[in-house]
């Protein structure tokens, strides 16, 4: 064990260690197994769990969990029982504090369904392009599936996640309501320019107005240097089909946009000279500035990291090394290095990226960390290759005030105390 | 000629054959009618594109809105289980600011679009157009932005002056310098 890691070198205040560490020289060591005694009178399955003393269960038509997981697995959704009628949000968020890696399963990305999920028929959804084309046009499932597809790893984000943390005061909650309203996925599809060209645009075309086929016909007005660009009609996540939650049978997805803009269900592409204003881009998803203003067409996801672990919802039970790992993201490319601090801030040391780094998706990293016992306060700050640098809270509150409610990207703070316990602190 | 050209050259002559389908030569979407076309258009623009037939006012909304509206927004639209619709202005750069209909939203067009789209919550589009500019009216009435028995229609919804019409700042592609964290 790591017990004796007193002369391990330092590279950054309060125990922060190399990076590289991990893999030289912290090799646990082996637990010693103990061979229960088993005498001659007894059957060899004497102390062997029960779970090895018959055949186990058959495989299942679509796999699932472990019941064990997936009783203490799962989403945190809202409204609370009773409030789904109303006009509030429906929404679920994913657990980072319980996942690890890059990639989101299915049954775990978060979901924000303003009006609700609704059960289409993919045999009678169809997608219809029109506006500033040559020729409107329309597709359904079965036509899509005749074109040349791209496979891309990104991360999606509600611009809403971490809107907590413009509040006052730190927040008891668990890494799923602070930073649960983001996932990383594969994303299968047609590129949308195909589609596009094959309208074809009209001289002039700038926008296009793209709408869901749930009842609230939720819509957003996308620029066409997106649609023209990276942006996809998506039918497969991880491999399989659209969940109904995430658009089924498909949907826009624009890479590194704020979520809401990769509209679920799309069923129409208004082709267009200029936005349409739509509810979701003037009364939601704008960002009240502290002048009364407020910031409209925000659509990037700026550059952003949290420590997924340790995190809140686990107590460091000893003195010792432990591996500190997060996720670091950024809508406007890959992330090109992630700094740990375990003092606040004071002091700063890189920390490993789990390659391969991919553009728009999420990015893991770890660096160790050798916990004295004392108080420490653990940071994560993230680097991109756009030359953003995620800013502590402060700098970001005293550029946009409190009442923003979207896009918050400050560095996220862990306030270990002297029990092992860990906090969310404003640090 | 390499294969791969060659194909792409069959293909190219293959759908000079068919150019009675829609679109580029080697696609498979098919032409949208009117029909298809009116049955998804249904954004509305701040100067009034695609607005429909009919009217309303606020006098005539009051009963609408009381029967469709009240449950969720409350009587005088002060908000209970969904959001406040009236009241507000003058909060936006105050401690406590408070985004209604009134005081945030910048085009009544979009009002009565969001409404017509997706209202009542639990029966979206099941009320007429007319309807739907009169439950408009109400609301815009109850923030004191027109009158009881202004006529609201196709031409003169475009024309009303919302409070915070200048309240928005393009944010694409770049934040604006005064409001970036590393400037």
């Amino acid at each position: 064990m790591a017990n004796d890691a007193q002369d391990l070198p330092r590279v950054a205040g309060n125990g922060l260690l190399d990076r590289r560490l991990f893999m030289r020289t912290l090799a646990l060591g082996a637990v010693g197994t103990a061979t229960a005694g088993v005498s001659l009178a007894d059957p060899v399955s004497k102390g062997q769990p029960e779970w090895m003393l018959a055949p186990g269960a058959t495989t299942e038509d679509y796999g699932t969990p472990s019941h064990y997981e997936m009783a203490r697995t799962r989403r945190w959704t809202v409204p609370p029982a009773g409030q789904t009628a109303t006009g509030r949000s429906i929404v679920a968020f994913t657990p980072h504090h319980q996942l690890h890696g890059t990639l989101t399963p299915n049954g775990l990305h978060f979901e924000v369904n303003h009006h609700g999920i609704p059960d289409i028929d993919p045999d009678q959804h169809e997608l219809i392009i029109h506006g500033m084309v040559r020729q409107p046009i329309k597709f359904n499932v079965a036509a899509l599936a005749n074109y040349p597809t791209e496979t891309h790893n990104y991360f999606l984000e509600c611009s809403g996640n971490s809107g907590r943390l413009w509040a006052d005061k730190p927040t008891p909650a668990n890494l799923d309501i602070t930073h649960g309203l983001l996932s990383g996925s594969e994303w299968t599809g047609v590129p949308l320019a195909t589609l596009l060209d094959e309208a074809g645009l009209q001289p002039g075309a700038k926008w296009i107005i793209a709408e869901g086929a749930d009842s609230g016909s939720v819509s957003r007005s996308v620029p066409m240097d997106k649609a023209m660009g990276d942006a996809m009609i998506a039918l497969y996540q991880n491999g399989e089909r659209l969940r109904p939650g995430q658009g089924y049978p498909m949907r826009l997805f624009n890479p590194g946009f704020e979520g809401n803009t990769s509209i679920k269900w799309v069923r129409s592409i208004r082709v267009t000279d200029r936005p349409a204003m739509t509810r979701f881009e003037t009364r939601t998803y704008t960002d009240l500035m502290p002048d009364g203003k407020a910031l409209q067409f925000s659509l990037g996801m700026d550059v952003k990291s949290v420590i997924t672990r340790p995190s809140n919802s686990t107590v460091l039970p000893k003195k010792g090394v432990y591996e500190v790992t997060g996720i670091a993201w950024s809508g406007n490319g890959r992330i090109t290095r992630v700094e740990v601090s375990a003092d606040g801030g004071v002091t700063w040391a890189d920390a490993a990226l789990q390659g391969p780094v991919l553009p728009i998706m999420l990015t893991r990293f770890r660096i160790p960390w050798q916990w004295d016992g004392g108080p420490a306060v653990l940071q994560s700050r993230a680097y991109d290759e756009a030359g953003r640098i995620q800013p502590s809270r402060a700098d970001l509150i005293a550029a946009r005030g409190t009442h923003g409610n979207y896009h918050f990207n400050g560095i996220h703070s862990w306030g270990v105390g002297e029990d092992g316990g860990i906090a969310h602190v404003y640090a | 000629m390499s294969t791969p050209k060659l194909l792409r050259f069959c293909v190219f002559l293959l759908a000079g054959i068919g150019m009675t389908t829609a679109g580029a030569d080697n696609g498979f979407g098919t032409p949208a009618t009117e029909e298809d076309i009116e049955r998804v258009y249904l954004s509305i623009f701040p100067d009034g594109e695609n607005l429909p037939d009919g009217s309303g006012t606020a006098d005539e909304g009051k009963a609408v809105y009381e029967m469709y509206c009240t449950v969720c927004h409350g009587a005088d639209g002060e908000g209970t289980l969904a959001d406040k619709l009236v009241g507000g202005r003058g909060t936006l750069d105050s401690d406590s600011p408070d985004k209604t209909v009134g005081s945030y939203w910048p085009y009544a067009t979009t009002v009565f679009n969001y409404i017509r789209r997706s209202m009542p919550y639990t029966a979206p589009m099941s009320l007429t157009n007319e309807e739907y500019y009169a439950i408009t009216a109400f609301v815009l009435h109850k923030n004191d932005i027109i009158s009881a028995d202004k006529v609201l229609d196709r031409n003169s919804l475009p024309d009303v002056s919302m409070p915070n019409r200048d309240g928005f700042v393009n944010a694409y592609p770049d934040i604006p310098p005064e409001y970036d964290y590393m400037h």
